[in-house]
């Protein structure tokens, strides 16, 4: 098993012919994910990725032609939002959104519907998720990973790249990589992916990396000290020393009034059982002392 | 993207929000000119005018950026006192000159962006013209939080509520509806943060001469979502270079996210979370970063090369760190446009270089030919950079 994408994803992929769309699409399609469907109105009925994909002008119609069960989004900005309300009105139930640069106020009402609709989005601005030996949505780089049973559940991008990649080094493999996005508004938080990391019999241990801003951090940490007690959990936070006031790069990433520093992170993270690496390399060792095997 | 006050106000006033009149000075002499008219106004019950500073940091008011004059020279001298200011580091460059208000009673009302809920939320009180972190630590009771409804926003139900909650007295359908036009505001320039501190209950004069109350937006603090500029053209003409360093304005030309900081190593990375992570690992090692910068995905040499110049503009940098992990970004483009930067350069600063997953091998053969010290892990590069940055201050 694995989380959010596995042997049974049937993925359907909006903005499947845009430049960034095209070049994921197949990495994933080389990865061997299940991917069935592409989507770019106006399109429908042509063929993406050398033949191998076909394209339709609606997600409801990739859906009703494919059996589609999961979409991964790389439309602009502009029509993102969009493309997660056209997902969730076809009846998809677990959605990608990759588009980086969405205006915060877009995405509530969209969340919204997600929330109503009872699917689940991951993203915007994610990198998406990797179950490895079966699948891969989004544009995490399949070559870092390992098949393995540690989930892993990451704020970032290429940080997470870091982190897995030390991981596979050590010999480590990870049943899923969900990166849940660095925006203010998000449709997954690290609470939501380590609820699912609780019910995935393949997931034995945990690794949680995050950055400072929020408090999505602590709301995990504290759960997690709750209902995963017996399972092995490391940390990382990323932004030790960045300076009150001043946002790092991402929307979320910024200490403001004595908040979402990454002592108070590291506090409640330890408090909650975890162990907090210095640095992303120490993560493999971490797991192996808090009692991960294998 | 923060705005000025005078900007802010511009902007609630264009949603029918209650602010009292204003002028902006760039000169002593404007604002004579201003004080001259707001003196007269026989609704003025102070018979004063304010002056303030119009600068983006907090805490103007402690640094001699805010004051009142009785008369037209003694504006003109105030205005000429606080033109002359730096606050902060900033120059002050306007200065906004109103009636000084006589203030019966003064509240606060914000509504902003809650990250845990992914909803708006009002932050209101009935203890305004202070900090609310202040409050918020003295007397957290004294808050009350409304979150705005995804789908309704804030029905006039909700606004009623919020305005009864907060205290308002014999003007809750003013708090109301003013609680509705922030709303308002915050929809229609896509902000995330419309703050009214204070929003004051204030005692003018009438025609007659018998005073009258009414509530008013006396302060305003907007700040705008980046991601939302590009469609709202004129907001982008608020944005005060002044308060920007030189190098800001140049990472937004080549889409580049770059904060200066203190120390004497240069730091290039793509990705947010792995550029504070290398800010931390060069910190661990004993050294400072002398930036944040993130590259972003998938940048091109031309974008390497302008991030290098940022970097070695800054004439503290001793050393440069680069750390890169492929995945949209190619390791190889990022290795040409380092090679292109170098060839380039000015003065020599030793550079380590890590570049890992797509392509790197590809960089690596780059690198090796041009000469360049690369690191395997980030870890190593960090401790190489600290080292090259202590042998070169050495």
């Amino acid at each position: 098993m694995s989380i959010l994408i596995g042997r049974d994803t049937r993925l359907v992929v909006q903005g499947i012919t845009g430049r960034e769309g095209e070049f994921h699409s197949r990495a994933m399609l080389e990865y061997g994910t299940p991917l069935v469907a592409g989507v770019t109105p106006g399109k429908g009925g042509l063929t993406a990725l050398d033949g191998r994909v076909p394209v339709f002008d609606t997600v409801a119609s990739a859906v009703a032609e494919t059996g589609a069960n999961t979409s991964c989004i790389f439309v602009p900005a502009g029509g993102a939002p969009d493309a997660v309300l056209e997902s969730v009105a076809a009846g998809i139930r677990t959605i990608f959104c990759i588009t980086e640069g969405i205006p915060a106020l877009d995405m509530i009402p969209v969340v919204e519907e997600v929330r109503l609709a009872g699917a689940r989005l991951v993203g915007p601005n994610c990198p998406g998720a990797t179950s490895p030996g079966r699948a891969k949505v989004g544009i995490i780089p399949g070559s870092i990973h390992r098949e393995g049973s540690v989930g892993v559940v990451s704020r970032s991008g290429t940080l997470t790249y870091e982190a897995v990649q030390a991981m596979t080094d050590a010999g480590i493999g990870q049943s899923s990589c969900v990166g849940i996005g660095g925006d203010p508004v998000i449709g997954s938080q690290h609470i939501d992916i380590l609820k699912l990391f609780a019910q995935d019999p393949e997931t034995n241990a945990l690794v949680l990396i995050g950055e400072i801003g929020g408090s999505a951090e602590e709301e995990a940490a504290a759960w997690a000290a709750e209902h995963l007690a017996g399972m092995p959990k490391v940390a990382f936070i990323a932004g030790r020393t960045a300076p009150e006031g001043k946002r790092m790069g991402h929307a979320g990433a910024i200490v403001s009034g004595g908040k979402g520093t990454a002592a108070s992170k590291v506090a409640a993270l330890e408090a909650a059982g975890f162990l907090v690496a210095n640095s992303p390399t120490e993560l493999p060792a971490l797991l192996r002392q808090a009692g991960y095997k294998g | 993207m923060k705005i000025h006050e005078a900007d802010a106000k511009s902007l609630l006033v264009a949603q029918g929000l209650p602010v009292p009149a204003w002028e902006v000075a760039r000169t002593p002499s404007q604002a004579r000119a201003a004080a001259v008219r707001f003196l007269a106004d026989p609704a003025n019950a102070t018979g004063k005018v304010v002056i303030k500073a119009q600068v983006l940091v907090g805490g103007r008011g402690k640094a001699g950026g805010v004051k009142l004059a009785s008369t037209a020279d003694e504006a003109e001298e105030v205005a000429a006192q606080i033109l002359a200011l730096e606050i902060k580091g900033l120059p002050v460059r306007r200065v906004l000159v109103g009636p000084a208000a006589e203030i019966v009673k003064e509240y606060y009302l914000s509504v902003l962006l809650d990250r845990a809920t992914k909803r708006l939320m009002f932050i209101g009180s009935a203890e305004g013209g202070v900090e609310i972190e202040q409050v918020a630590v003295d007397n957290p009771d004294a808050i009350v939080y409304e979150h705005v409804d995804p789908l309704l926003g804030l029905p006039d139900y909700a606004a009623r509520k919020l305005a009864f909650r907060i205290g308002f007295g014999a003007h809750w359908k003013a708090g109301a509806a003013i609680a509705k036009g922030l709303l308002k505001t915050m929809m229609a320039n896509d902000a995330d943060l419309v703050e009214i501190n204070p929003l004051a209950v204030i005692r003018e004069t009438k025609a007659d001469g018998t005073p009258v109350e009414r509530l008013v937006c006396l302060d305003a603090k907007i700040t705008l979502d980046d991601s939302a500029l590009a469609r709202h053209p004129g907001l982008e003409e608020l944005r005060d270079l002044d308060a920007e360093d030189p190098a800001d304005v140049e990472a937004r030309r080549y889409d580049l996210t770059f904060i200066k900081l203190d120390g004497n190593i240069g730091c290039m990375v793509n990705g947010a979370g792995l550029a504070m992570t290398t800010m931390d690992l060069v910190n661990r090692a004993g050294g400072q970063p002398a930036n944040f910068l993130d590259i972003g995905g998938g940048a091109k040499s031309d974008r390497v090369a302008a991030a290098m110049k940022l970097i070695l503009a800054d004439p503290n940098v001793q050393a440069i760190l680069v750390n890169i992990f492929g995945g949209i970004t190619r390791g190889d483009e990022v290795a040409r446009g380092l090679i292109e930067a170098r060839a380039q350069q000015e003065r020599e600063v030793p550079m380590v270089v890590r570049i890992v997953g797509t392509n790197a091998r590809e960089a690596a053969e780059l690198l090796e030919a041009a000469n360049f010290v690369t690191a395997a892990s980030l870890d190593e590069a960090a401790a190489k950079a600290v080292a090259a940055a202590k042998g070169a201050a050495a």
